[in-house]
C-alpha cells in the first residue's frame, strides 16, 4: 500500500497529566471535522502498540474539534475500494485497531461531545467506557445502513454486547443518531452529564474504572441462540416496511450476521467484515455513497459567497409560506411572514407549533425561542428590514407583478427577492421589477420540513450574485440548493410530471391504480405516483399538467380534464383512491397480467425527459440531474439517479425499450436527442 | 435646575397589545409574552440598529414566575444584544409610566439617546400561592427521613393548610391602611357626593367611546397577538357595546356588599395588556431618520392619604399646571387612568372645588372643569381594563395618538397609584409641527 502524505501529518497527540493518564486528542489536520481515515486508524494504532508496552494509568480518547467528535471513517476512501479483498484489508485495519484498543491492560475512556457516528462510535465501543456531553449536538450513532452497508469496524459486536440486541440491532438497522439522552438509555453510553462536567467525568472514570452495570436479563435472555430466529424474523418484518430485500440487502445481512453467530464475539467480528467487504462494493453501496457525494455537491454549490442575512420576510401565509417561515425560524433566523387575514396568520402561527414540537420536542426555551423569532405580521413590518423578501402568494401573475411593484420601493437596497412560484416564468414577474436582477426563485417542495431539496431558480434577467446569494440562503436554512434554468417545470416537477401523467393515462386505460403504484414502488420509488397525484391534489396537478403540456408538449390525459370538485385526491377524501383515516384503501388483489410494461411506461417517461433536461442544460450537469431527481422526488437512491441508472442498464437497451413502447403507445415515447449525451 | 439646558425628549413611536379581558383563568399570555409581542413588530419597522439601544426599562407589578426582572428577560427574547441593559420598575398602578418617566429623565439629563420603555402585566397570571402553614408542613415533609416520621408529619394535615394565598387580592389591597382598593373608591364617592348613576353613566360612556373607536378604526396602536392554539387577538375584548345604565345598575356593590356603589361594572375590569414607548433625543431622532410624534414636556410625582389614593392624578397635575402656567383650556385632551368611575369623576369635582384646592392643592382658587368631552375620549380602564403595570404607557401612547389625530398641541396623561400617589405627564405634539414644516 502506498503511503500518502496524510500519515506524515499527526493527527493525534497525547497529552499526558499528574495522575499519569493519557489524553488522546484527536485533531484532523487542515479540515473541520474529524474522519477515522486509514491514515488515523494507522496512527492511532501506533500510538496504542507503544502503550501496549508501558500502558498509562488510564486512556482518554476526546477530539479538539469544536461540537464535533468523530463524524466517522472517511468515506472517499470507500469509493476506490474495486475489489473484496481491497475492502476486507481496509476493514482488517480498523478491525486490528479495535481490537487493541479493547485489550489495552488500562481503563479506556471515550469522551464525546458532539457528532459521534460510525467509525467514531466504534472507537468508542472499543472503550471500557463512553461519557457524553448532554448538549443538544451531542448525537451518537451508527449510520452506516444509510450508505448500503453496516458497522464493519467491530460495531455489530460491540454494540449488542453493550446495549443488547434490540436496542443495539434498531440503532443500527435505523442508522439514526441518538441524542445523548437516548443514547443514556439505551446504555450506548455510560454517563450523561453537562459540559462543563464532562472532563471530570472521564477523569473519574479512568481514574477509578467503576464496574460497569450489567444488561438486564431480558436483554440478554434475547442474544440465546434459540430465540434469535425468532426475534428476527420480527426485524425483518419491520425493516420489509421501510425497504424491499431486492433493493436494500444491507439490513437483511446484518440481522442474519446476529442470528447465525449473535452469540460469539470471534465469529461475528470475522463474518462482520467478510459481510461489510461484500456490501461495501455491491452497486447498491456505491450508489448510495455516490448519493452521499451528490448532497455534498449541492451544500457546496452554496458555498461560493457569503450572504448574512439577519431577517426573512415572507409574503404569504398559506401552507407553503408559513411552512417556510417557521422553517427558517427553526433554523435560527428572525422572520416575519406577511397576510393580510390575522385569521390565516394565526393558522400559519398553530401550524408552526408542530414543526416546533417536532424538531425541539419538549425543549420548552427552544420552542419560545423559536415562537419569539417567527412574527406574524399582517402589516408587513418586517419588509423593509429584510435582506431576503420570499413570495409565496397564490399562483396569478398579475397579482404577484402589482405585488413586486407595491413592495419594491420598501425593501432594503441590496435585498434579493425569491419566489416561491412553481409554474410562472420568472422573466414574467421580473419586468415588474424596477432592478429585475434581484428577482430569484426560491422554489421548495411541499412538506418544506421534510423535502430536503430546494430549487433556485435562475432568471435570464436573475444577477448571478444573486443565484449565488439564494444558493448560500438554501445552505444556511439547511437544506439543498440546486440552481436551475428558468424553464417550465424547472428540474424536478418536469421530470416527475410525464411519468404521472402516464399513470393517470394508464388509469384511465383500466389498469388498476393499485398495480401501478406498485410497479413504482417495486423500482424503487418511495410512494405511487397515483397516490402521489392523490396527495398533491388532482386539482394541482391538472395545473401543473396545464402549464407543462402547453410548453413541453405533452397532452393532459381525458381523465384529468373534467374534475369533480369531491374527488380532489386525499384532501376531499376520493381520488383514484377512497381515503380513510387519510390512508388510501387499496385492493390488494387487483392484479394486471403485464406488470412489467406498466414499470416500464412510468420509467422510460421519467428517464426520456430527464434526458430533455440534459440536452436543454436545464442544470449544470449530469451528476445535477441525479442529485435533484433524488432529493427532490425520493427517486430510488439505490440506483444512483436516472443518469446513473441509464449508464448501468445501459442506453441502448433502454431506448430499444422506448421505440417498443413508442410503436404500441404513440409519439410521447419518442426518443430525445439528449441520450446521446449522456456519459 | 434650569429647564433650558434640559435636552428635548421625543416620543418616536409606541404599540400595544389589545388588553385582554382575565375571565377567571390564567390567560394564553404571560407578562413577558405580552410585552414581546407588542415590541417585535414595533423594532422591526425601524431602522436603527438594536445594539444602539442605550436600554430597555419595562414597568411590571407581577412578573411570570420565570420572569425575574421581567425587562431583562424581555429584551433578550426580543434578541436586543445582551450588552444592552434592561430593567424593570414597580410603582403599583404606575409602573409603566415610571418607565417612561425613568427613560424621559435619561434621555433629557444627556445619559441617555434611545430607550424602549414600556409596562406589562398579565393579571390572569398571578400567582395562586401556599400559605405559610403549608410552606412550614412541607419544610417538615422535606427533613422526614423515616416512614414513620413521613406519616406522622401527613396524619398533621388539616384543611387550614389548603388555603390558598390569592396574591392578586392582595396585591390590590393597601396593607398599611387596611384597605381595598375598591374601598378607597367607596370612600371617595362619599366624600364627593358621586351617585351610583353618575358612576353608572360615566362606566356606559367609556364603554361606548371605546366601541365607537374600535369601529372607526381610531386604535391602529394594537398590535394583533397570537396564541398557539390557532387564535388571533386583535382588539380590546373587554369592551360591552349593550352596556346600559339599566344593565349596569342590576350589579350588586362588589366591596362594600350591602351599602356600597362601587361595582364591578363601574371599576376597571381585571385585564392583561402591555404598551410600548419608543424614546429618542434629538440627535438619535436625526442619526436614524425617526419619525417625530409628540415630545415629553414635563412629569410629575405626588404623595397623598393611601386611603383617597383615588385623588391622586389631581395632586400630580396641579404642579404641572403651575409649573407650565397652564389654564385646563391650555390642555385640549386628558388621559386619566379609568381605575374606578368614582375616582375619575372625585377629581373632576376636586379641582372644582376653591376648598379642596386651597386646602390640599396649594391653590388659591378653584382650577376649573376638565371638560368631559376632552377627557378619555376612547374609553379608559372600565371599558379596556386596567392591566396594572401596563396602563400607565398605555394612556402616554393614546394621548399622542389622540393629539395626532385631532392636530392638536398639548394633553395631559395621568393615574392613580394605590398605596396613596398620582402621577402626570404633560405631552406636546410634535407631529404637527413637522407636517406644518413640510
Amino acid at each position: 500500500m502506498t503511503q500518502d502524505t496524510s500519515n506524515t501529518v499527526n493527527s493525534w497527540t497525547i497529552e499526558k497529566d499528574d495522575n499519569n493518564i493519557a489524553w488522546l486528542h484527536f485533531n484532523a489536520a487542515n479540515v473541520s471535522a474529524n474522519l477515522l481515515s486509514q491514515a488515523a486508524i494507522r496512527e492511532l494504532d501506533d500510538i496504542l502498540i507503544t502503550f501496549e508496552k508501558q500502558p498509562p494509568q488510564a486512556l482518554v480518547i476526546l477530539s479538539d474539534k469544536k461540537d464535533s467528535f468523530i463524524f466517522g471513517a472517511d468515506i472517499k476512501e470507500f469509493t476506490a475500494l474495486e475489489t473484496r479483498q481491497q475492502a476486507l484489508d481496509f476493514l482488517h485495519n480498523g478491525h486490528a485497531l479495535m481490537n487493541r484498543l479493547a485489550a489495552l491492560p488500562c481503563p479506556t475512556v471515550s469522551m464525546v461531545h458532539g457528532a459521534c457516528l460510525g467509525g467514531g462510535t466504534e472507537l468508542s465501543l472499543a472503550c471500557d467506557y463512553i461519557v457524553a456531553s448532554d448538549d443538544r449536538k451531542t448525537k451518537i450513532g451508527l449510520p452506516e445502513i444509510k450508505l448500503g452497508i453496516f458497522p464493519g469496524y467491530g460495531g455489530t459486536a460491540r454494540s449488542i454486547e453493550r446495549c443488547g440486541p434490540l436496542a443495539a440491532m434498531n440503532a443500527m438497522l435505523t442508522g439514526s443518531a441518538l441524542p445523548a439522552r437516548i443514547a443514556k438509555k439505551i446504555l450506548l453510553i455510560d454517563e450523561m452529564v453537562p459540559l462543563r462536567q464532562l472532563k471530570s467525568a472521564a477523569e473519574n472514570y479512568a481514574l477509578t474504572a467503576p464496574k460497569r452495570k450489567k444488561l438486564p436479563l431480558l436483554a440478554r435472555l434475547v442474544n440465546v441462540a434459540i430465540l434469535r430466529p425468532l426475534v428476527a424474523s420480527q426485524m425483518r418484518r419491520q425493516v420489509a416496511s421501510k425497504a424491499k430485500a431486492e433493493h436494500y440487502p444491507a439490513p437483511y445481512a446484518l440481522i442474519e450476521l446476529w442470528v447465525k453467530h449473535g452469540g460469539n464475539r470471534k465469529q461475528m467480528l470475522e463474518h462482520e467484515a467478510l459481510t461489510v467487504a461484500k456490501l461495501a462494493t455491491s452497486e447498491t453501496a456505491k450508489n448510495l455513497v455516490r448519493v452521499f457525494f451528490l448532497q455534498e455537491n449541492l451544500k457546496s454549490q452554496g458555498k461560493q459567497i457569503d450572504f448574512n442575512v439577519e431577517h426573512v420576510h415572507v409574503i404569504g401565509g398559506g401552507i407553503m409560506g408559513g411552512d417556510i417561515a417557521s422553517w427558517c425560524a427553526i433554523q435560527g433566523y428572525s422572520v416575519s411572514v406577511q397576510d393580510q387575514d390575522p385569521a390565516r396568520l394565526a393558522q400559519t402561527i398553530k401550524r408552526a407549533q408542530y414543526s416546533f414540537k417536532k424538531k425541539f420536542k419538549r425543549d420548552r426555551r427552544a420552542i419560545r425561542d423559536a415562537n419569539d423569532r417567527l412574527l406574524a405580521d399582517h402589516r408587513g413590518a418586517g419588509l423593509h428590514r429584510a435582506d431576503i423578501v420570499i413570495e409565496a402568494i397564490f399562483e396569478d401573475v398579475t397579482v404577484k407583478r402589482a405585488l413586486y411593484e407595491s413592495i419594491e420601493p420598501k425593501m432594503k437596497p441590496g435585498a434579493i427577492l425569491a419566489t416561491n412560484t412553481s409554474s410562472i416564468k420568472l422573466e414574467d414577474l421580473s419586468s415588474s421589477l424596477k432592478n429585475p436582477g434581484r428577482l430569484v426563485g426560491l422554489h421548495f417542495f411541499n412538506p418544506v420540513a421534510l423535502m430536503p431539496l430546494v430549487e433556485i431558480i435562475r432568471g435570464n434577467e436573475t444577477d448571478e450574485k444573486v443565484v449565488q446569494q439564494a444558493l448560500a440562503f438554501g445552505k444556511n436554512i439547511g437544506k439543498l440548493p440546486l440552481a436551475v434554468k428558468s424553464s417550465p417545470g424547472f428540474l424536478v416537477n418536469r421530470i416527475l410530471m410525464p411519468y404521472i401523467l402516464e399513470a393517470v393515462t394508464m388509469a384511465g386505460e383500466g389498469i388498476p391504480p393499485e398495480v401501478i403504484d406498485k410497479a413504482a414502488t417495486d423500482y424503487g420509488m418511495p410512494m405511487g405516483p397515483i397516490e402521489l397525484a392523490d396527495t398533491v391534489g388532482l386539482d394541482i396537478c391538472k395545473n401543473v399538467a396545464n402549464i407543462l403540456s402547453g410548453a413541453l408538449n405533452i397532452p393532459l390525459p381525458d381523465n384529468l380534464k373534467q374534475l369533480s370538485d369531491s374527488k380532489l385526491g386525499k384532501k376531499t377524501g376520493e381520488g383514484f383512491y377512497r381515503y380513510k383515516n387519510k390512508k388510501p384503501i387499496k385492493n390488494k388483489s387487483a392484479g394486471y397480467p403485464n406488470a412489467d410494461e406498466v414499470q416500464h411506461r412510468l420509467v422510460l417517461r421519467l428517464l426520456n425527459e430527464a434526458a430533455a433536461c440534459l440536452r436543454e442544460g436545464i442544470v449544470d450537469n449530469q451528476d445535477l440531474i441525479d442529485a435533484g431527481v433524488i432529493f427532490g422526488t425520493g427517486f430510488a437512491p439505490f440506483r444512483g439517479g436516472p443518469m446513473e441508472y441509464i449508464k448501468s442498464e445501459g442506453a441502448d437497451k433502454l431506448c430499444q425499450t422506448l421505440d417498443t413502447l413508442k410503436s404500441r403507445f404513440g409519439e410521447r415515447f419518442t426518443k430525445d436527442a439528449g441520450w446521446a449525451m449522456i456519459e | 435646575m434650569n429647564n433650558e439646558c434640559r435636552r428635548k425628549v421625543y416620543i418616536v413611536d409606541g404599540s400595544r397589545t389589545p388588553q385582554l379581558k382575565s375571565r377567571g383563568k390564567v390567560g394564553p399570555f404571560s407578562a413577558g409574552d405580552l410585552a414581546v409581542g407588542a415590541a417585535r413588530p414595533l423594532l422591526l419597522r425601524h431602522n436603527f440598529p438594536l445594539e444602539d439601544l442605550d436600554e430597555v426599562i419595562l414597568g411590571c407589578m407581577m412578573p411570570g414566575e420565570r420572569e425575574a426582572n421581567v425587562g431583562r428577560v424581555v429584551a433578550l427574547r426580543l434578541g436586543i444584544p445582551q450588552s444592552v441593559t434592561a430593567w424593570t420598575v414597580q410603582r403599583n398602578c404606575a409602573s409603566g409610566m415610571q418607565s417612561v418617566d425613568s427613560a424621559y429623565k435619561n434621555i433629557r439629563n444627556g445619559d441617555a439617546d434611545l430607550i424602549l420603555a414600556g409596562g406589562t402585566e398579565s393579571m390572569s397570571h398571578a400567582p395562586v400561592m401556599f400559605n405559610h402553614t403549608m410552606v412550614n408542613w412541607l419544610g417538615d415533609m422535606m427533613k422526614s427521613r423515616s416512614i414513620g416520621q413521613k406519616v406522622s408529619n401527613i396524619l398533621k394535615l388539616r384543611a387550614k393548610h389548603f388555603k390558598p394565598v390569592i396574591s392578586l387580592l392582595l396585591g390590590l389591597t393597601d396593607d398599611t391602611v387596611g384597605l381595598n382598593m375598591g374601598e378607597t373608591a367607596e370612600i371617595i364617592a362619599q366624600k364627593f357626593n358621586i351617585t351610583r348613576r353618575q358612576m353608572d353613566e360615566f362606566a356606559v360612556n367609556s364603554h361606548h367611546r371605546l366601541a365607537a373607536s374600535a369601529r372607526a378604526g381610531l386604535l391602529d396602536e394594537i398590535e394583533v397577538l397570537y396564541d398557539e392554539k390557532g387564535n388571533y387577538y386583535d382588539f380590546d375584548d373587554g369592551v360591552r357595546t349593550d352596556s346600559s345604565v339599566e344593565s349596569l345598575a342590576r350589579l350588586r356593590p362588589a366591596f362594600d356588599r350591602k351599602y356600597g356603589k362601587v361595582t364591578a361594572g363601574n371599576s376597571a375590569q381585571i385585564t392583561d395588556g402591555a404598551a410600548w414607548l419608543l424614546l429618542a433625543s434629538e440627535d438619535a431622532v436625526n442619526k436614524y431618520n425617526l419619525p417625530v410624534v409628540a415630545s415629553i414636556a414635563d412629569t410629575q410625582w405626588a404623595g397623598l392619604d393611601p386611603s383617597v389614593m383615588g385623588m391622586g392624578p389631581v395632586h400630580a397635575m396641579t404642579p404641572i399646571m403651575q409649573r407650565n402656567q397652564l389654564a385646563i383650556d391650555d390642555i385640549d385632551y386628558w388621559e386619566i387612568n379609568e381605575a374606578f368611575a368614582a375616582q375619575v369623576l372625585a377629581c373632576i369635582q376636586a379641582w372644582q372645588q376653591d376648598e379642596y384646592c386651597q386646602k390640599y392643592l396649594g391653590l388659591d382658587n378653584a382650577m376649573g372643569k376638565i371638560p368631559y368631552e376632552k377627557l378619555n375620549i376612547d374609553g379608559g380602564g372600565v371599558s379596556l381594563g386596567h392591566p396594572v403595570g401596563a396602563s400607565g404607557a398605555r394612556i402616554i401612547l393614546h394621548l399622542c395618538k389622540v393629539l395626532q389625530r385631532t392636530n392638536t398641541k398639548q394633553g395631559m396623561a395621568s393615574l392613580c397609584i394605590g398605596g396613596g400617589q398620582g402621577g402626570a405627564v404633560l405631552i406636546q405634539n410634535e407631529s404637527t409641527t413637522e407636517a406644518e414644516a413640510a
